[in-house]
């Protein structure tokens, strides 16, 4: 039964790739690329119950976070051109 | 890996799964010309390829292949491509060929290479067989921690991991400087107006797009 979820994610994720490959738009490809990465977070934990050892939920935790802050990265380079920004804008001040 | 069988064949599926997304992504890859969509398929690359290393037990690889290959990689990348345009001109004629031909033929020696290689988990490899037992022996009197090899890397190999930890940090930092996460990129995309003289019409450009809400 845990097989057939983890066959089950493998077929998500190729759904996924099809819209990353075909995406019209670059905010398609993000999405894409971050719900691939949910995916896995998912298939690592199903991976760690098939083979008899949960301690891989450790594992997909880490990929959980480097998914997110890497999805904030990309989104914030595309609006910003650079990672030296902060997140709040503090510099409608600056400038006035 | 374990007693039961049905598990034992849905990671065997679950490999070749993983293998033809890598295959199909690697594909796309080459034949792609947008250099966004490239960059965001080899953070797709890295993520899945890092989830079939867990599947081979790898788990060590597989962190470093996710942190650096679907985190910090995607990142430079993106900041490299800002400095160069946003799709590859199209190659043609023998440009296409030779590429082709060299992965072809170090595709054929790399699997001619595996024919003489121990099977999976082998116990009588030589990797099972002479210094790797006295590792498995004595890691936990010796070191403490559950995971051998982690154990082999940051303690029996310490300075060696040193060494490489100095080499990463020069590469991260030529990196750096190379592309400029700095003061360059910072006076490009906050202080249009009051910026030194020396910048492009392309980052002026973008500082008049950030100023717009």
């Amino acid at each position: 039964m845990i097989g057939a979820a983890a066959l089950a994610l493998v077929v998500a994720i190729v759904l996924m790739l099809v819209r990353a490959l075909s995406g019209p738009t670059l905010y398609d490809r993000v999405l894409a690329v971050n719900s691939i990465g949910t995916k896995i977070v998912l298939l690592l934990g199903v991976l760690g119950f098939l083979t008899g050892r949960p301690d891989f939920l450790d594992i997909s935790l880490l990929y959980a976070l480097i998914n997110f802050v890497a999805t904030i990265a990309v989104l914030k380079f595309f609006r910003y051109r650079s990672f030296q920004v902060p997140l709040l804008r503090r510099s409608r001040g600056r400038k006035s | 890996m374990t007693g039961n069988e049905g598990a034992a064949e849905a990671i065997d599926l679950l490999n070749v799964g993983l293998l033809s997304i890598l295959f199909i992504v690697a594909i796309a890859m080459a034949r792609l010309r947008s250099l966004f969509a490239i960059v965001m398929l080899s953070g797709i690359y890295s993520l899945v390829s890092a989830t079939w290393f867990v599947a081979l037990d790898a788990v060590d690889v597989a962190f470093t292949e996710a942190s650096v290959g679907a985190g910090i990689s995607t990142a430079l990348f993106l900041a490299a491509m800002v400095l160069t345009s946003r799709t590859a001109k199209p190659e043609k004629g023998a440009t296409k060929i030779i590429p082709l031909l060299v992965v072809v033929v170090t595709g054929a020696v790399l699997v001619y290479a595996t024919i003489d290689l121990p099977g999976f988990g082998d116990p009588s490899s030589p990797a099972n067989t002479h210094v790797g037992i006295e590792y498995l022996a004595r890691t936990k009197a010796e070191i403490g921690i559950p995971n051998v090899v982690t154990a082999v890397l940051a303690s029996y190999r310490g300075f060696d991991t040193l060494g490489e930890v100095g080499v990463v940090f020069a590469a991260g930092l030529a990196v750096t400087l190379l592309l400029g996460f700095g003061e360059r990129a910072l006076g490009s995309s906050l202080s249009q107006g009051a910026g030194p003289a020396g910048q492009g019409s392309e980052s002026s450009s973008e500082g008049g797009e950030v100023a717009d809400d």
